[in-house]
């Protein structure tokens, strides 16, 4: 881990910053007050809010860096600096960008070599259900590409207005870009006490209450969860397939979190498990898929680039669909580069195997020792109890906070989860995300902390967020 | 009928289910002759014979893929950005390594991957307000008005879609110059927004006449609310630079009867013809006083994209956002927050595309030299473009004074259009397909821009390299002349 910074009062600003235009947070000056001339008993903020695996500290995967440098400075594919593989595999990605530069536009779905060793991947993911590359489009980040497909189902103009289910809690940018395009976001709760596994009872009572006011078109499904943590079992996956094919609902299904699932559980996609049904929903389903180079253990978020497949979707939509993504001119490429070079990593035999498999086993160990000792320690704390993680990047622990603090908040003007975050910013340089933040009912307070950090960096965060806690709670009895 | 002899059931999502304003969009640049000579070229590549060896896609400003060659500087940093290990080696400049330690310190964790504020990086906000305000005469910027976004076109759609709203009557309208670069058009179908079409004067060297702004609004207020008005200077695909009098013009014009201004000026250092100036609408807001300058809403838009970096691929822009009320700025920011945040190499590119290597600096020399070539080039295409399209009989080119297109009128016989409207198509459509699978040529027709009723143009890069260039030129002029006897 690198020398520890000073505390930049401008670090902590923005912090609060981002906090103030989170939609359901308000904050009171007060408390940005108390910042001015307090000396801080840490030295750097240790910022979770974000599912960012190098903002978290962790390195970026070595591979990947250097093709990308050889791709952005070809002279580097003919020095001896970097590994021959990754000198190789930039030649061959060049070769596929016009003018063999990472400065042109590519075609309006991908780089069309790129477009089909997607199809490619996906199919090999899937134990052979094919996948074929006119279904595949490469956006600017996987909620880019949601957005395109919400912005073909929803009608703005439309009475009664359309409407999206999606899940509670949901991370705010999908109710967002929802909301943002004249859609209403129907929430189906998730029991948290079954380890926020969805429900169908709720989505039945969800659908009901939409159906004669709205007009629900689209179910949308994170699976993993975020920020939930849930892994979906097939069975559940079974059942949501059977409800939108017979309640008429567009099934988008969003998967970012594929690579991240721990324990005994297993990501099995939507796809897969609607392929695997058989006709009639095989054939009949309307399904989109997103994934992303965003998370994985490339976690390359800053470059933007996603894709979404489509299953089942009427051909004449289809020339649509190519319209909307083709007002984006493409996406990043050098997005689309990692986004190949996440989907087809070194293999066993290729110079770059060792490091790379050193690097993502390293990655992959300190993330389940993350969310084992995250969840030791906070389970072992009163008021606290965590849900089990079983996939995805964050922990999303529930606070049982004292009448006293809940009091504070409210007259502070804020949501008492918000207070409690905000305290344990201003006290322990600790950043994390009120539960507020995900749409969850009154009187129900949460947290969300990102585990994908370093092993030491979370020692450190709930070490903090120990001693935090428990003066918290002694504080507020 | 299935197999089982059971109807096939009818989709969620159809034609007639999804959403109405999609319909409409339409987005020449990438459109149907795109398609069919993205088709033709693998027809070549798969040994069909056709009447020409290549396919020449004159249609997308994209100069890289045009062979012209990015800046080394830029690409020697980002390279080090992106696998920092390179900061040891002694062959890359320590001018390109400083700018890349310092990219690599305001990212998260120090890498490029990480996701940045949805705003985007503070220290690549506050170098872009720098830039402006060197570029402007010293005209302050606020960096907090600066928005980095994913080429300048996420930051037109967003602009316009605050703007939008109300019914009927009350429904916002926008103006755009006739011709116009589709993604305005495109835009506003998708937003149900009202197109408000001014158009420019082909007699003039396409010129904005206030007049036929004034003519365009007051005829435009009898249905809707009109509230922006958008130009694109260097203009886009016409090509003319605005003078600063027309500039003044078109301030007091938005002034006067209260619109929001959105200046694209993507093409600001392609200017090309003598006597002819980029004017920032910034600059000229504030150099017109107080009363102006304290009250006119103002977006202006800039990209990674054009200019003499070609960067199209790394989706880079920003935008400057001038006398916006703060509740509706708050709504903005929120709104980018959708997108959680521009690509961060563009990011990055765009700090270095205003913070340039400086005299003295190791990489000076190289880069004045490298920027110097790639504009003089396109000047001299520019008018090589237009002096050879100006000695065919039926084709008339105005000067292509800036950005990187020319867009000629062309006269298209009688027949030639009765035919094309026979088969549903516009007759430049129909000339353009023609020339596609004649000569292997892709250019986008005038009809996908926007033009004068009874008037044919198409719109043709300057950007392939001089010699093919000339190759180009001499097959248009040459399909033309056949083109025309062929339907006298």
């Amino acid at each position: 881990m690198s020398e520890p910074r000073p505390v930049q009062l401008c670090v902590m600003l923005q912090c609060f910053k981002r906090l103030q235009q989170q939609p359901a947070c308000r904050r009171t000056l007060s408390a940005l007050g108390s910042l001015y001339g307090a000396r801080k008993p840490y030295n750097t903020v240790i910022d979770v809010t974000w599912g960012d695996i190098h903002r978290a500290g962790v390195k970026p995967l070595s591979f990947v860096r250097q093709v990308l440098a050889a791709c952005l400075d070809p002279t580097l594919v003919n020095s001896d600096k970097l590994p021959a593989d990754a000198r190789q595999r930039a030649q061959r990605l060049l070769g596929g960008c016009v003018g063999g530069s990472v400065g042109s536009y590519t075609a309006t779905a991908g780089i069309s070599e790129i477009v089909h060793r997607i199809s490619e991947f996906i199919t090999r993911r899937d134990g052979g259900v094919p996948s074929h590359p006119e279904n595949i489009y490469i956006s600017p980040g996987s909620q880019w590409a949601l957005t395109n497909i919400l912005k073909i189902l929803v009608n703005s103009k439309s009475s009664p207005q359309t409407a999206v289910l999606t899940p509670l809690p949901c991370h705010s940018t999908t109710s967002l870009s929802i909301t943002s395009l004249g859609a209403v976001a129907i929430p189906y709760n998730l029991s948290e006490e079954q380890g926020w596994a969805l429900q169908m009872e709720e989505l039945h009572r969800a659908l009901e209450f939409a159906k004669g006011v709205y007009n629900p078109v689209a179910l949308y499904v994170i699976n993993p969860g975020n920020p939930s943590g849930h892994v979906q079992s097939r069975k559940s996956m079974q059942d949501v397939i059977r409800f939108v094919s017979e309640k008429r609902l567009f099934l988008l299904a969003d998967e970012v979190y594929q690579d991240f699932v721990y324990g005994e559980h297993e990501f099995v996609s939507y796809k897969r498990v609607l392929a695997e049904m058989g006709p009639p929903f095989a054939d009949t389903v309307e399904l989109a898929s997103f994934h992303s180079v965003s998370k994985g253990f490339t976690g390359e978020g800053g470059l933007r680039c996603g894709y979404v497949e489509l299953v089942n979707v009427d051909p004449a939509v289809m020339k649509y669909i190519y319209k909307m993504f083709s007002m984006d001119t493409c996406a990043p490429v050098l997005g689309q580069l990692a986004l190949d070079l996440m989907l087809n990593p070194p293999q066993p035999g290729d110079p770059s195997y060792p490091l790379y498999n050193v690097e993502t086993r390293n990655i992959k160990t300190a993330v389940a020792n993350n969310v084992k000792r995250a969840s030791e320690v906070v389970n072992g704390l009163p008021g606290f109890c965590c849900q089990p993680v079983q996939g995805g990047a964050f922990a999303f622990p529930r606070l049982y906070l004292p009448p006293k603090a809940i009091q504070k908040a409210k007259e502070m003007g804020m949501q008492p989860d918000t207070f409690y975050c905000l305290r344990l910013l201003e006290e322990t340089g600790v950043f994390a995300s009120p539960g507020c933040e995900y749409g969850l009912k009154e009187g129900t307070y949460h947290v969300r902390f990102c585990i994908l950090t370093p092993e030491d960096t979370m020692e450190e965060l709930l070490g903090r967020l120990t001693s935090f806690h428990t003066q918290f709670m002694k504080d507020f009895s | 009928m299935t197999e089982n002899g059971v109807s096939p059931r009818a989709k969620v999502l159809t034609i007639d289910t999804m959403n109405p304003t999609v319909k409409k969009v339409e987005y020449a640049v990438r459109g149907p002759i795109v398609q069919r000579a993205v088709e033709l070229e693998r027809e070549l590549s798969e040994g069909m014979k056709k009447p020409f060896a290549e396919v020449i896609k004159a249609n997308i400003g994209d100069a890289h893929a045009m062979g012209q060659q990015p800046i080394t500087f830029f690409r020697q940093v980002l390279a080090l950005c992106s696998y920092p290990e390179l900061l040891n080696d002694s062959t890359f400049p320590e001018d390109a390594k400083s700018r890349a330690r310092r990219i690599l310190q305001s990212c998260g964790g120090n890498s490029m991957g990480s996701y940045s504020a949805s705003q985007g990086i503070d220290s690549v906000r506050q170098d872009v307000a720098r830039y402006i305000e060197r570029r402007d005469g010293g005209v302050p910027c606020d960096p907090d008005n600066i928005y980095l976004t994913t080429g300048a076109s996420d930051g037109i759609v967003t602009m316009l879609k605050l703007l939008v709203c109300g019914e009927g009557e009350t429904r916002t309208g926008v103006m755009i110059s006739i011709p116009q670069y589709p993604l305005y058009s495109a835009a506003l179908a998708e937003l149900g927004a009202v197109q408000i079409n001014y158009y420019l004067n082909e007699e003039k060297c396409w010129s904005l006449d206030i007049s036929e702004l004034q003519r365009a609004l007051d005829e435009a207020r009898r249905h809707c609310n009109p509230r922006a008005l958008c130009i694109i200077n260097p203009g886009n695909p016409t090509g003319q630079v605005q003078s600063r009098e027309c500039i003044e013009d078109v301030i007091r014009f938005a002034a006067k009867e209260r619109l929001f201004l959105m200046a694209d000026e993507v093409y600001q250092d392609n200017v090309y013809a003598d006597g002819c100036h980029f004017h920032s609408f910034k600059k000229v807001l504030f150099e017109m006083g107080p009363e102006y300058s304290n009250t006119v809403e103002l977006a202006s838009f800039h990209s990674t994209s054009k200019c003499y970096m070609g960067e199209c691929g790394f989706r880079g822009g920003y935008m400057e956002i001038i006398n916006m009320d703060s509740e509706v700025k708050a709504q903005l920011t929120k709104l980018v927050s959708v997108r959680l945040c521009p690509p961060v190499p563009g990011q990055a590119l765009m700090d270095l595309v205003v913070n340039p290597p400086q005299p003295g600096e190791p990489s000076y020399d190289n880069f004045i030299k490298e920027r110097t070539a790639t504009l003089n080039v396109l000047a001299e295409k520019a008018k090589l473009t237009e002096q050879v399209l100006n000695t065919v009989q039926g084709i008339s080119c105005n000067p292509v004074q800036g950005a990187m297109y020319s867009f000629p009128c062309i006269t298209i016989p009688e027949k030639a259009i009765k035919e094309a409207t026979d088969n549903g198509q516009q007759p430049d459509m129909f000339y353009c397909m023609k020339m596609l699978e004649e000569t292997g040529i892709c250019l986008v027709p005038g009809s996908g821009f926007g033009q004068r009723d009874g008037t044919y143009h198409f719109r043709m890069t300057i950007l392939p390299p001089t010699d093919k260039l000339k190759i180009l030129l001499k097959k248009v002029k040459e399909f033309h002349q056949k083109f025309t006897e062929q339907y006298s």
